[in-house]
C-alpha cells in the first residue's frame, strides 16, 4: 500500500509539472504568436511611403502615418525634459537624503501617482493645459507623458543609488568630497548603466500610451510645427485605424503596431541585456 | 529613387523641427463623422489650391465639435444635429457672441446589416426599425420584417444592434426620425446626439458603427450613405411617409430637402420624415459650426473664403461621394450669411 | 610612565562645524535645494491633480451625491448620469481577467522560480517580461482582429458546457465582457508572473530543503511549503495586477462593446469606467456630463488607490522575508 501512495505522489509530482509548464508555455507562446502575427501582417505591408507621407483623405487608399511618428517622437521628447529630470532628481533626494518623514511622504505619494490610470492623467492634462490655452497642442501631450513618467524614474532612480555599496559613499567622503561631490561624482556615475537603462524603459513604456494623447495632442492630418499645435501620434493612429472600416486603414493599423512594438521591445531588449551585464559586473 | 528618399527624409526633418514654409495657417476644426470623407477631400483639395492653408479636421462625432467649438479648443466645430437652444445660449454665455450654422451637403442615414444568406435590399417599415432599436424585436425572422421581405430567408438568429458609442449627430438624424415616427420611441429614448440605447454595442463614429457591423454576424447598426458604399455593405430600404420604400440615394435626399418647409433664417432644420413619394426619410443636412467672431483676422478671411469656395467648387464635388448638393435657394441665403462672420 | 590626562574625550584637534556659506559654497546646500525642490514638486503635481479631479467633478458631485454610485442609468439627454454599470463593467471584466489569469499567472511562476532548469526559467522569463512591455493598444488591435474571431469559434463550445448559468446566455456580440476580460487576462499575466516568481525565489533555501529532506516530492515541497510561505507576496502581486486591469482603457475599450448596461451574461457587451472616458470626454456637452465623466475619472482613481495601497501592505509584508 505504501508503493501505491507514493506512486500517486509521484504521478501529481508529474502532473503538476506538466501542467504548470504549460501555463508558461501559454505564457511565453502569447508573446511569440503576438511578434509573429505583427510580424506577418504589418511588415508585409511596410512601405516607404509608410514612413514618409502623409494620410490621404479618408476612402482614399495609400498615404502614410510620416506626422504621426515625428509626432510621437516630439511628445517623447517633451515627456522625457519635463519626466526625467524631476523625477531623477527626486529619486536622488530619496536615496541620499532619505529617513525622514518627509521622504516617506514622498515615496507613497510617488507610488500613488504610479497607480494612476492613464486616462484620469489625460484628463488632468486637458483640465490644466488644454482649457487654460484654449487650444489642443503637443504640449499638453508632451506634459501629460512627462507626468507619467515621473514615479518610475522615482522609483528606478532611487533603486540603483541604494544599489551603490556604501562603502563607495564612505571612500569618497573620507577623500574629503562633501555629500554633494561624493554623490555627483562617485555614486551617480556608479549607478549610471542602471539609471540610463530606467529612462529608456520609461520612455519604451510611455511610447505605447494612448489614452492621454485622446484629449491634449488630440490629433492632426498634417505636420506639426512647433509646440502648440495639435499633432498625430502612432498609438493613437492605431487606435483610430484599427476601429474604422477601411481596408487600407487597417493595413497602416497593423503597420504602424509593427513599428511601434518593435521600437519598444527593441529597447527592452538592449536595456535588460545592460542590466544583466551590470549586475553580473558589480560582484 | 534614394535622391527623392533623401529629400523627403530632409524635407520631413525640416518640419519636425518647426521650421516651418511661410505663413503656414494651421486652422483646427472637429466634430462630425457624418460628413468626413467630403470634409477631408475639400480641406485637401483646398490645401492643394492654397498650400499655406491647412484645415486640420478631426471627426470625433458631432457631440464633440459642438464641445469643442464651445469650449474654444477648435476654430470651428461641424455637427449633423443643430446645436439646440440651450447648446447655443452657453456658447453665447461662454464667448460673449453667438455661434452660425452653415448647412455643407445634405446626405442620408442608411441602414446597414450583415445576414448571412441574405444577399438582397432588405425592406424596412418604421415600426420595423424603431421596434429593433427599442429592443422588441429580438430575431430576425421577426413578423414586423417577414411581412416586408416575403422574398428573403431570414433566419431564425438574434439581431445584434449597433449603435453609435459616441456622440453623434448620424445618431441624432436617427433618432429624429424614429422620434418622428414612433411615439414609444419618443417617449422612451428622444432624441439627441447620445441618447440612452435600449440594446446595442456601441460603435465608436461612422467608421466604428460600419466596422463592427462588418466584424459582426447578424448585426444591424445605422451609418452615413457613403460608409456603407465606401465599404459595400448591404443597405435597407425605409419606407417613407408616402409609403414606398427606398434605398438612399441623392435624388431621394433632394427630394425630401425639397419638399421639406421654408429654410429658416438661421438655417436649423430637420428633413427626416419629409412627405412626398420621392423622398428618402431619413434625410439631413450637415452644418459647420462657426462663430461670430473670429480673432485671428488671416483665420477668419481663410474660413470665410473656404466657405464661399465650398458653396461654389465645392458642391461640385459632392455627388462623387455621394452626398447631395445643397439647394440653390440654400445656398443663395448662404452666401449672403458668410457677411455675419465678423 | 605617568598617566596622561583622563580627558581622553575627543580624539584630537576638532574642526569647527561648516557655516552656512561654507556649505553652500561646497555644493551641499544647493545639492539639497534642488533634489527638495523635485522631490516637493512630485508632491504638487500630484496634490494638483487630485485638486482638478475633485474641482471638476463638483457639479455632478452635488446634483447627484453618493447616488452616482449605485445608479445605473447613463442618459446624456436628459441629464441623468450613474456610475453603476461602469463600476460594474470595471469590476466584472477584471474578476474574468484574474479567473483566468491567476492560475495560469501563479502556475507558470511556480514552473519558473521552482520546478524548471535555471536556463530555460531565465529565458523563459525574459520573454515573458517583455509581454509586459508591449503596448495596450496593440492588444486592442490584436483583440479586434485576432482574439475577438478566435472567441467566435470557442463560443459554442463554452455556451454547450456553461450556457445553463445567467453567465453564458444570450446572444455573444463579439465585443463583450468576456473578450475584455480576456484581454486583460493576457495583459496581466505577466506581471502576476514577475512578482510571483521573485517573492518564491525569495523564500530561503532551508525550508526546501528542509521539505526535501524529509522525503518530498519538488511538487509537494513547492505546494505545500514554499508557496504557503510566499502567499502574501503572491496575493500582492494579484493585487498589482487588479489594480492594473482596472485603469486598463484601450485595449478594453477596443473589446468591450461600449454599452452602458448591466447584464448577466458575459456575452453581452459592458462598458468599463476608463473606457467611457475616452469615448466620450472629447464630446461631453454641457457642464453637468463633463463633470459626470470626472466624477468617474474620481472614482476610478479612488479605487486603484485603495487597491494598490492594499498590494502594497502584502508586497512589503512578503519582504520582511527576504533574506
Amino acid at each position: 500500500m505504501a508503493d501505491l501512495h507514493t506512486l500517486r505522489r509521484k504521478t501529481v509530482n508529474l502532473v503538476m509539472l506538466t501542467i504548470t509548464g504549460f501555463c508558461t508555455l501559454f505564457a511565453a507562446g502569447t508573446l511569440v504568436f503576438i511578434l509573429s502575427y505583427l510580424f506577418v501582417h504589418g511588415a508585409s505591408s511596410l512601405t516607404w511611403d509608410f514612413f514618409t507621407k502623409l494620410p490621404t483623405p479618408v476612402g482614399e487608399a495609400g498615404g502614410g502615418m510620416a506626422n504621426a511618428i515625428v509626432g510621437s517622437a516630439k511628445l517623447l521628447l517633451l515627456a522625457s525634459l519635463v519626466g526625467v529630470p524631476i523625477g531623477f532628481l527626486g529619486g536622488v533626494y530619496l536615496a541620499e537624503y532619505g529617513g525622514t518623514t518627509f521622504s516617506f511622504v514622498v515615496r507613497y505619494v510617488t507610488d500613488l501617482l504610479n497607480g494612476v490610470p492613464s486616462i484620469v492623467i489625460g484628463i488632468f492634462a486637458y483640465t490644466i493645459i488644454v482649457l487654460s490655452q484654449k487650444h489642443f497642442s503637443t504640449l499638453a501631450g508632451g506634459l501629460g507623458l512627462g507626468v507619467m513618467m515621473i514615479p518610475i524614474a522615482v522609483r528606478s532612480t532611487e533603486e540603483f543609488l541604494r544599489a551603490v555599496p556604501n562603502s563607495l559613499r564612505e571612500g569618497a567622503m573620507a577623500l574629503g568630497a562633501s555629500k554633494s561631490r561624493a554623490v555627483l561624482s562617485v555614486v551617480i556615475p556608479a549607478a549610471k548603466n542602471g539609471i540610463m537603462t530606467g529612462v529608456m524603459l520609461n520612455l519604451a513604456r510611455v511610447a505605447g500610451e494612448t489614452a492621454p494623447l485622446l484629449f491634449t495632442s488630440f490629433g492632426n492630418r498634417y505636420w506639426s510645427p512647433g509646440w502648440e499645435q495639435p499633432t498625430s501620434a502612432l498609438p493613437v493612429m492605431i487606435f483610430t485605424y484599427a476601429i474604422s472600416p477601411y481596408e487600407d486603414w487597417h493595413k497602416q493599423a497593423w503597420s504602424a503596431g509593427f513599428v511601434l512594438l518593435t521600437l519598444v521591445l527593441t529597447v527592452n531588449i538592449i536595456a535588460r541585456a545592460v542590466l544583466a551585464r551590470t549586475k553580473h559586473v558589480a560582484r | 529613387m534614394t535622391k527623392q528618399m533623401m529629400t523627403q527624409a530632409a524635407l520631413i526633418a525640416a518640419l519636425a523641427t518647426g521650421v516651418a514654409s511661410a505663413q503656414q495657417i494651421l486652422i483646427n476644426a472637429a466634430g462630425a463623422t457624418f460628413p468626413y470623407p467630403m470634409y477631408s477631400k475639400w480641406f485637401d483639395q483646398y490645401h492643394k489650391k492654397f498650400p499655406n492653408l491647412q484645415f486640420n479636421y478631426q471627426s470625433i462625432g458631432s457631440g464633440g465639435g459642438i464641445k469643442q467649438v464651445t469650449e474654444g479648443t477648435v476654430d470651428f466645430g461641424a455637427s449633423d444635429g443643430p446645436m439646440n437652444d440651450i447648446q447655443i445660449k452657453d456658447f453665447r454665455a461662454k464667448h460673449g457672441y453667438g455661434i452660425l450654422h452653415f448647412p455643407t451637403v445634405m446626405g442620408a442615414d442608411v441602414p446597414v446589416y450583415n445576414v448571412a444568406g441574405v444577399n438582397t435590399d432588405l425592406n424596412f417599415t418604421a415600426d420595423a426599425l424603431a421596434g429593433i432599436f427599442l429592443g422588441k424585436i429580438t430575431k430576425w425572422n421577426d413578423p414586423e420584417l417577414t411581412k416586408a421581405n416575403p422574398g428573403a430567408k431570414l433566419p431564425a438568429a438574434d439581431i445584434i444592434v449597433v449603435h453609435r458609442s459616441d456622440g453623434s449627430g448620424t445618431t441624432y438624424i436617427w433618432t429624429d426620425y424614429l422620434s418622428k415616427v414612433n411615439k414609444e420611441w419618443e417617449s422612451k429614448v428622444g432624441r439627441g446626439t447620445s441618447v440612452n440605447w435600449p440594446v446595442g454595442l456601441g460603435g465608436k463614429g461612422n467608421e466604428g458603427v460600419a466596422g463592427q457591423v462588418q466584424q459582426t454576424p447578424n448585426s444591424i447598426g445605422y451609418v452615413e450613405l457613403i460608409y456603407a458604399v465606401q465599404n459595400k455593405m448591404k443597405t435597407g430600404k425605409v419606407r417613407n411617409m408616402a409609403g414606398v420604400y427606398l434605398a438612399a440615394s441623392l435624388a431621394g435626399v433632394t427630394a425630401a430637402a425639397a419638399s421639406s418647409k421654408e429654410m429658416p433664417e438661421d438655417f436649423r432644420v430637420s428633413i427626416t420624415n419629409a412627405p412626398g413619394k420621392d423622398a428618402y426619410p431619413i434625410s439631413s443636412f450637415t452644418w459647420l459650426l462657426i462663430p461670430e467672431k473670429i480673432a485671428d483676422p488671416t483665420k477668419k478671411k481663410a474660413i470665410r473664403d473656404f466657405l464661399t469656395w465650398m458653396l461654389a467648387d465645392g458642391q461640385n464635388m459632392t455627388e462623387a461621394l455621394a452626398y447631395a448638393r445643397l439647394p440653390m435657394t440654400v445656398v443663395a441665403k448662404e452666401m449672403k450669411a458668410i457677411a455675419k462672420v465678423q | 610612565m605617568a598617566a596622561s590626562s583622563t580627558t581622553v574625550t575627543s580624539a584630537g584637534p576638532v574642526r569647527p562645524a561648516r557655516s552656512y556659506w561654507e556649505r553652500l559654497r561646497g555644493g551641499d546646500e544647493i545639492a539639497y535645494l534642488i533634489t527638495f525642490i523635485a522631490a516637493a514638486a512630485i508632491l504638487l503635481i500630484t496634490a494638483l491633480l487630485v485638486y482638478e479631479l475633485y474641482i471638476n467633478s463638483s457639479v455632478a458631485r452635488s446634483k447627484f451625491g453618493w447616488d452616482f454610485l449605485v445608479t445605473s442609468t447613463w442618459d446624456p439627454v436628459n441629464d441623468q448620469f450613474g456610475a453603476l454599470p461602469f463600476i460594474y463593467g470595471t469590476l466584472v471584466s477584471s474578476a474574468l481577467a484574474l479567473l483566468i489569469g491567476i492560475p495560469l499567472g501563479v502556475g507558470a511562476a511556480i514552473f519558473l522560480a521552482e520546478l524548471a532548469p535555471p536556463r530555460v526559467s531565465d529565458a523563459l522569463t525574459f520573454l515573458i517580461e517583455l509581454l509586459a512591455a508591449v503596448p495596450s493598444v496593440i492588444y486592442g488591435l490584436l483583440g479586434i482582429f485576432v482574439l475577438i474571431p478566435i472567441l467566435r469559434q470557442v463560443e459554442p463550445a463554452l455556451r454547450s458546457v456553461l450556457g445553463w448559468t445567467p453567465f453564458f446566455s444570450g446572444p455573444f456580440y463579439g465585443v463583450s465582457l468576456f473578450s475584455a476580460g480576456v484581454v486583460l487576462a493576457v495583459m496581466i499575466i505577466p506581471f502576476i508572473i514577475s512578482i510571483s516568481r521573485e517573492v518564491i525565489l525569495a523564500v530561503p533555501g532551508d525550508q526546501r530543503e528542509a521539505a526535501l529532506a524529509l522525503g518530498a516530492t519538488r511538487w509537494e515541497t513547492t505546494w505545500d511549503v514554499v508557496v504557503p510561505y510566499a502567499k502574501k507576496g503572491i496575493m500582492g502581486s494579484i493585487f498589482l495586477a487588479l489594480a492594473r486591469s482596472l485603469g486598463e482603457t484601450m485595449a478594453v475599450t477596443m473589446v468591450i462593446g461600449n454599452d452602458p448596461k448591466i447584464k448577466a451574461s458575459l456575452f453581452a457587451p459592458g462598458y468599463s469606467i476608463a473606457a467611457v472616458i475616452a469615448n466620450e470626454f472629447t464630446e461631453a456637452t454641457g457642464q453637468l456630463y463633463t463633470s459626470a465623466l470626472i466624477e468617474l475619472g474620481l472614482v476610478l482613481f479612488a479605487l486603484t488607490i485603495v487597491i494598490n495601497g492594499v498590494a502594497r501592505l502584502l508586497v512589503m509584508g512578503a519582504d520582511k522575508y527576504k533574506a
